[in-house]
């Protein structure tokens, strides 16, 4: 029985040693050389990661990406959250008000960047015509302003992500909860710190540890709008490995560079299993 | 505590054109300090009711008031009422102490007397060792007293609403939580309606049950009114297990014709149905219904469907030409699914009902 099984599972595993296993391997392999395009590669043991370590760009890469993170929760998660509590609860409004938000997630990553950049365009763009009209200086040549877009883009592609998931949530109260704490004349704030939040949380959860993994991925849009620029002060985390990667002749560092980032998303994925998980034993 | 009256509701929901009359005029009063029950199969207007009680509705029309005062159209917060539903409603986020304190808090109500109201109910309800302790790690039984001590530790509490709230609840809490409803209930005299569609819960806890059907009361009264003297062949239906057993018939002299078999009656009861025509609705319960396997006179012969033994007594259905009646027996009697019985029932157990009113 036991032999059979193997057989059913064997195309399956092909495919996976092939697609995710050996790639992996094989940078695994090349991290852990000197190896320049074409050269023989020399065995150097983790010599590569403590270069990648001292390698100020990509500290400085990590850093910038936890902040984007950081930032883009912080103004996600509370937009979101708002925009589903103001959204219908019933109606004819309901399927079009869920559409046109999911219309921003339906849209291919790298088309947002192109919407963007049409945005902020110094000719025809709506973003500098505004700013001009309320006497503030913009352009995307300067480091905050490009940095503040990068993360406004962030934040109208995703916040409806936060939104739906949120509204779900919401959807899921009993109003029995809202009819006690009427009885108990509860306050507006008391009925949203008391009920509307404790019921929230496992969603909310999710919802943080969807998008600061998605937005630890992130690539096309940036690359798209700012690529990294001006400078490296948009350079994010998955810019700056990809640059490494195709520019650049060390193939060996570069690879060390991959799998330090890969082995951050993978932690935050454990963290996102274990969190669900729980929330599962918990009911 | 308040005296709760409803006068003339109705209530009719509009969804579109399509108009569905959920209450059609109800005329109610919950005493002060009873424990009353609105008893009812799903679908008869009892939530609508509790809704329009509870400030979730306002009724198409009617009033209602709590003692004296028209409180038809205030809000929720204003009624002062007390709510526990089908499910524990408590605040997790909180200990059980928190959820006691609540409704204080948000009152506006000075520390020192929160605690001592918190404790005080805490005590009465069995929870005062829980305190501390999250809702979640609480019994469901506890957990629905707990969401009745929210309604409690409030002194200006004018009724507390039980919108069927065993139905969550596993058997063996059920025991627990209706004993201590009836000891909170027998404690504070508070005003307590109980909504449910099982009859043994209404029973059990009510002085006094309202029974409904259709958007009508039905019939009032104690829970001995009810089960002795049903008013509408619905109250007699819908009460008792198995409930009464209901058949057309149509008197001929001294004599009343049943399907499939004839009952004789005295003159006296004849004489008195006669003023009332000649059709008529016939109720009896099943505890009535005497069968034997011998002949008496003046006992008629039924075939026994089917035999439920319930340990002690059993269920017998008979069957004759167009009529089916359930007896109880005592166990102790031979009974076989197929046999001939001899059947009959005295006629001072029996209700007579024609248009759906009781006259006999």
């Amino acid at each position: 029985m036991k032999t059979r099984v193997i057989w059913f599972l064997l195309p399956a595993l092909l495919l996976m040693s092939v697609s995710a296993f050996l790639p992996v391997m094989t940078v695994l392999n090349y991290s852990l050389h000197v190896l320049f395009a074409g050269s023989i590669p020399k065995y150097i043991g983790l010599e590569n990661y403590k270069a990648a370590m001292h390698t100020e760009p990509f500290v400085k890469a990590i850093g910038r990406q936890f902040i984007y993170t950081l930032e883009i929760l912080l103004l996600e998660i509370p937009l979101g959250l708002a925009l589903a509590m103001t959204l219908p609860k019933k109606g004819i409004f309901v399927g079009l008000v869920l559409v046109l938000l999911g219309i921003p997630l339906l849209i291919p990553w790298n088309v947002v960047g192109i919407i963007w950049r049409l945005f902020i365009r110094a000719d025809i763009g709506v973003l500098p015509e505004a700013f001009k009209r309320i006497g503030v200086a913009y352009s995307v040549e300067k480091a905050h302003p490009a940095w503040w877009t990068v993360i406004a883009m962030d934040v109208w592609h995703w916040t409806p992500l936060v939104t739906l998931l949120c509204y779900a949530g919401l959807r899921a109260i009993p109003q029995e909860f809202y009819q006690a704490a009427r009885v108990d004349s509860a306050s507006k704030f008391a009925t949203f710190r008391y009920v509307t939040l404790p019921k929230l949380k496992h969603v909310m959860i999710i919802a943080v540890l969807l998008r600061s993994m998605d937005s630890f991925k992130v690539y096309s849009e940036p690359f798209i709008l700012t690529a990294g620029g001006p400078g490296t002060t948009t350079e994010l985390l998955s810019l700056f490995v990809s640059r490494q990667a195709i520019g650049a002749f060390n193939l060996g560092l570069s690879s060390a560079f991959s799998l330090i980032y890969f082995i951050i998303v993978l932690v935050m994925c454990y963290v996102l299993y274990v969190t669900m998980t729980q929330i599962g034993e918990r009911r | 505590m308040a005296t709760i009256k409803l006068v003339d509701i109705t209530h009719t929901y509009v969804k579109g054109r399509v108009e569905t009359p959920a209450l059609r005029g109800i005329n109610l009063t919950f005493e002060e300090g009873c424990p009353s029950a609105l008893l009812g199969p799903s679908g008869c207007g009892k939530t609508t009711l509790l809704n329009i009680l509870s400030g979730l509705l306002i009724p198409s029309s009617g009033r209602v008031y709590f003692d004296d005062v028209d409180v038809t159209d205030l809000p929720t917060e204003e009624r002062n009422i007390a709510q526990v539903f089908q499910f524990p409603v408590v605040y997790d986020s909180m200990n059980v102490y928190g959820n006691l304190a609540f409704p204080l808090k948000n009152r506006k109500v000075p520390h020192r007397e929160v605690d001592q109201r918190v404790r005080e109910v805490a005590c009465l309800l069995d929870l005062i060792d829980d305190l501390d302790s999250g809702p979640r790690s609480l019994p469901a039984g506890k957990r629905q007293l707990l969401a009745l001590g929210r309604g409690l530790v409030r002194e200006d509490t004018s009724v507390i609403l039980l919108d069927e709230p065993m139905t969550q609840i596993d058997v063996h809490q059920r025991w627990f939580l209706r004993r201590e409803l009836s000891k909170v209930q027998s404690r504070l005299n508070i005003t307590m309606i109980y909504v449910t569609h099982d009859q043994y819960e209404a029973l059990t806890f009510a002085e006094k049950v309202v029974v409904m059907n259709d958007g009508l009361v039905v019939q009032e009264g104690t829970p001995e009114e009810l089960y002795r003297n049903p008013q509408h062949p619905f109250v007699g239906y819908f009460i008792g297990t198995p409930g009464m057993n209901l058949m057309e018939c149509r008197l001929e002299g001294n004599r009343l014709e049943l399907p499939g078999f004839t009952k004789s009656i005295s003159k006296a009861l004849a004489e008195k149905l006669k003023k009332h025509g000649a059709q008529f609705k016939l109720g009896v319960r099943p505890e009535y219904v005497h069968c034997d396997t011998r002949k008496h006179e003046g006992w008629f012969p039924l075939t026994v469907t089917i035999v439920e033994d319930r340990g002690e007594f059993q269920i017998i259905t008979l069957q004759g030409d167009g009529s089916s009646l359930k007896s109880q027996m005592p166990s102790t009697l031979q009974v076989t699914e197929g046999q001939q019985m001899w059947v009959n029932f005295l006629e001072e157990k029996v209700k007579v009902y024609k248009n759906d009113q009781a006259i006999v």
